[in-house]
This record gives C-alpha cells, structure tokens and sequence, in this order.
C-alpha cells in the first residue's frame, strides 16, 4: 500500500475496438475501503474500463497502476497482478462442470498452492458467511440466477484481492433475486472492501458509494458523493441521464 | 395417453414381423436361392470357422485397443497446438495444420504400404519391422488428424468467457486450458469421438495387406480352403456384433445431451 492508502490509480486510459474508440481518457483514484459506483448507458465504457483494469483487454494508451504498481508497463507478470484483483461479471461465468465448492477453490489450490483440506476450509467458511453452506455440493445449473453471481462473488473472494471490481452483477437476474446479491455486496463495502462497482441500479448506489462516477463517451464526465452526483449533477449530459433512469422507475 | 402409447407399439410390432416375414418368403422362394445359401451361409462351414475366426480377431481388437489409447492421447496434443494462441507459437500451430491436412487427405492403405512395407526395406538398424507395430502407426497418425479436428472443435465450443472468469482469478493460460476448457471441451465431444472409433475398429482389417493374419486375412483363407463365401459373413457378423453396440450406445449419449441442453436452457 502507498501513501495515503491508494489501491487504485487510473491515468489516461485509452482503449479502442478497431475503429471503435470506447475509452477516451479515463483517470480514476481509489482509496483503500473506498466503494466507487460507475454509472452511465450502456457502451458508455463501464464494462470494458473493468476489463481493462483486470488486464482481461490490453490498453492503448494510459497506466494502470494497483498498489503503487504499473500494471500496464511492459513486461508485468500479468497472472500475478490477477490474483490482486478480483472480477465478478453480469453473466456468472461459474464453472458448470465443478461444484459449488470446486468453483470457489479451484484458484487458491492451483494458483495459491494451498492444500484441498486448507482451501475446503476456508471456502467453507465464506459459503457458510454468505448462507450457501448448504449448496456446496450443486453445481450451478442446480442453483438460482442469485445464488450463482453470490458463488460467483465468493470465488472472487477466495483469492483475497486487494480490490474488488463488479460488472453490472445484478443486470441478468430476475427482480426479486436483485436484493440477495446487493446484501452480500453491501456486507463486503461494511467489511472494508476496495470496490469499483459498475451498475444501473441507482439507489443501491446511493446507498453504497462513497463516490460516484457518472461515464459518458468514454470518459468520466463527473465524478463526487452520491448525494451531489445523483441529486445535483452539474454536467447536462448527467442530468439528461438520471431523468431517463427516473422515467424508467430505477431511482 | 398411456393405453395409445401401447397401442402404437403393439402395431408396431405386428407390422414388423408381417414385414419381415414377406420380405423372408420372397427371397427363399427366390430362383437360385438354394445356391446362394449353400455358398453364404453354410452351416458345415459356419460351424468349422467361427472358432479359429474369433481367434484371429484378437489381432483386431488389440490393434484396436492400444491405437485408441494413443490416439486419444496424440490427438489432443495436436488439437492443443493448434489453438496455442499468440504469434510465438505460429510456426507450431502450422506444423499441425499441416499434419492435419496430409493426414485427413491421404488413403489409409496407402500410409499402411508406405509405412508397413516402404519403412522396413530400408533396413536401418533399429527400426522395427514387424508389421504390427507399423500398423498401429499408420492408423494413429491417420486417426488423430480427424480425431484432434473434433477435439478442438469441443475445445472452441467452450464459451471465451470461461476462460476469461479463469484467468481473472489467475489461472495460467494451460491452467485454464487443463482445468476449465478441455474438461467441458472433452465431454462435449464424447459422441463424435465413438463415431469415429466405430471407423477405426473396422480400418484394423488394413493391417492384414501387410501379412498379419487377423479376421479379414483368416477369412480369404478359409475361403480358399472351402471354396465357399460363408467365412466372409463369419467375419462380417463378427464386425457387427462389436459395432452395433457402440452404434447404440453413441446415439444413447447424443439424445442424452440433447435433453440435457433442453433442461438448463442454453442458459449458458
């Protein structure tokens, strides 16, 4: 950990797809325990400034840099800046073919070398905080839409990461399994969690967040407490955005 | 519901047997059939041969075994150099499209001559000469080129975002491959690969225009000794006794996967 606790350090991150230019210039700072909310239409950047920052897509231009290191300069172990972070995606992306407890120690035992009996264990105790004690022998085509992206937040857990990052987790399940996903977030964010939180539900956000950002056209257009942000936005494009959210009946 | 659903077996079954019963009288009432029994299917001859056929069917079946074996094992080697990503890895992934592309093309008598007969008169020292040994060869190095083409097809049936949750968690790209892609990869692929193992248990019977006496070769001899074709339908029962089976049992494993997909719904 640097001074003044930061985790994460965004400066001048450019990204395109071909022709197609998605990120235009980001800069971003997170502190330590610090909750930051993306919010912003879709294609407005959130996903893949996400995936930029696991280096799941290469940049073009810009640093990324996660404890005081560079993790976008050349030559960087990319596996070992991987284990810091920890990704949760809309889809789940579980393994079908493991069961719950299989999903969520596969990386501490392959990537951390830890026993079967000490990574069974320390599972264990993560289903058990997170009421799934009971599902881990399903496998997850046996388990609720809410049920999976909670494994699938766990499994990100297990690897202790130092900054957690969360792509519109709750996007792809019915209503009424939305709530069980945003407790579990809410305890980590209570916790102590480092997060950078994608989403479009507004008011979990004002719950949450210490900071929001407000994404548009591949940069952040504005960016401060929730309250401000959410309430009083200055930007008209902001404005614009939240009277859409507010006819929508997401606010 | 269910008192129709017998209904529709019993007619089933009558129609069946009806069926089979005309067809039956035809052909024995046939002019010439008399002849056509006595050279195909002589029971004299049945009797004397099937003993010392099974036996030289054992050639077949360990010829079989043990290319299965490597075959599974080569051509998921081949299948994984094929899909290696990034440009280090370039002129690997061509050798195994070359490999795979000569080998698919090529008749497979043709690779058993050049390698059973065209490899051993070379004489050099310590290179095997039994035709055996180059019999196994031939029918791996041909039906791995097929066999790695299914492999990867199962291995890029697996959704890219699979791989992405498993590096995410920082997973190697072969940790990823070994833990995540080949084992839904490999299930995948299970019926395809029995469709092409029901091709090669019958391709064993190559390795006897080479000298080996297995079924094939031990049913020309029989034929010559009695002058009757009846080994030859010995030899083709024998075939589909083994055959049939995993005919069955790969259709089996198909609709089994058709219902499974049906119950999780493509959700993934």
């Amino acid at each position: 950990m640097t001074a003044g606790g930061e985790v994460l350090r965004i400066e001048g991150l450019h990204k395109s797809f071909g022709s197609l230019e998605v990120l235009r210039g980001i800069d971003l700072t997170v502190a330590a325990h610090e909750v930051v909310c993306l919010i912003g239409s879709s294609g407005s950047g959130k996903s893949t400034l996400l995936r930029c920052i696991n280096l799941i897509e290469p940049i073009d231009a810009g640093r990324v840099v996660v404890e005081g290191e560079d993790i976008t300069a050349p030559g960087v172990e990319v596996d070992r800046i991987r284990r810091k972070i920890g990704i949760v995606f809309q889809a789940f992306n579980l393994f079908p073919h493991m069961t719950v407890l299989g999903n969520v120690t596969l990386a501490p035992r392959k990537v951390l070398g830890k026993t079967r009996a000490e990574a069974d264990d320390e599972a264990a105790a993560l289903l058990q905080r997170f009421g799934l004690a009971d599902k881990r022998r399903e496998y997850p085509d046996r388990l609720s839409g809410g049920q999976q992206q909670r494994v699938a937040i766990i499994r990100a857990l297990a690897m202790r990461p130092s900054l957690l990052l969360l792509d519109e987790v709750t996007s792809a399940l019915d209503p009424e399994l939305v709530a069980e996903v945003l407790d579990v977030i809410r305890e980590l964010a209570a916790g102590g969690m480092t997060m950078v939180i994608a989403t479009h539900e507004m008011s979990f956000a004002r719950d949450i967040a210490h900071r929001v950002g407000f994404l548009d056209g591949g940069r952040i257009l504005e960016q401060g407490p929730p309250s401000e942000i959410l309430s009083a936005p200055k930007e008209p494009r902001t404005r614009q955005f939240l009277q859409r959210v507010i006819q929508a009946g997401r606010l | 519901m269910r008192g129709s659903r017998r209904r529709s077996v019993a007619i089933a079954a009558v129609s069946s047997v009806a069926f089979l019963a005309i067809i039956g009288v035809a052909i024995v009432n046939a002019p010439g059939w008399p002849r056509v029994r006595d050279s195909f299917f002589n029971a004299e001859v049945f009797a004397a041969s099937w003993p010392v056929m099974l036996q030289s069917f054992g050639v077949n079946v360990q010829l079989f075994l043990i290319a299965e074996v490597l075959i599974l094992g080569w051509a998921l080697v081949v299948a994984v150099l094929r899909s290696t990503p990034g440009p280090v890895f370039f002129p690997i992934r061509v050798l195994a499209m070359i490999y795979v592309d000569v080998f698919r093309a090529l008749p497979g008598i043709l690779v058993i001559f050049i390698l059973g007969f065209g490899v051993p008169a070379l004489r050099l020292p310590g290179v095997p000469r039994d035709p055996f040994f180059w019999a196994v060869v031939a029918l791996v190095l041909l039906y791995s080129a097929y066999v790695s083409e299914v492999y990867r097809a199962g291995i890029e049936s697996v959704h890219p975002s699979q791989t992405a949750a498993a590096r995410s968690l920082g997973l190697g790209q072969l940790q990823a491959l070994r833990f995540v892609v080949l084992p839904q990869a490999v299930r995948r692929v299970i019926p395809p690969l029995l469709n092409d193992f029901i091709g090669l248990q019958k391709d064993t019977v190559l390795v006897s225009f080479l000298g080996t006496v297995d079924l094939f070769n031990r049913a020309q001899i029989r034929q010559s000794a009695t002058f009757n074709y009846t080994p030859y339908l010995v030899a083709a029962l024998i075939f589909l006794v083994l055959t049939i089976p995993l005919a069955r049992l790969t259709d089996w494993l198909v609709a089994r996967d058709a219902r499974q997909r049906a119950v999780t719904g493509g959700v993934r």
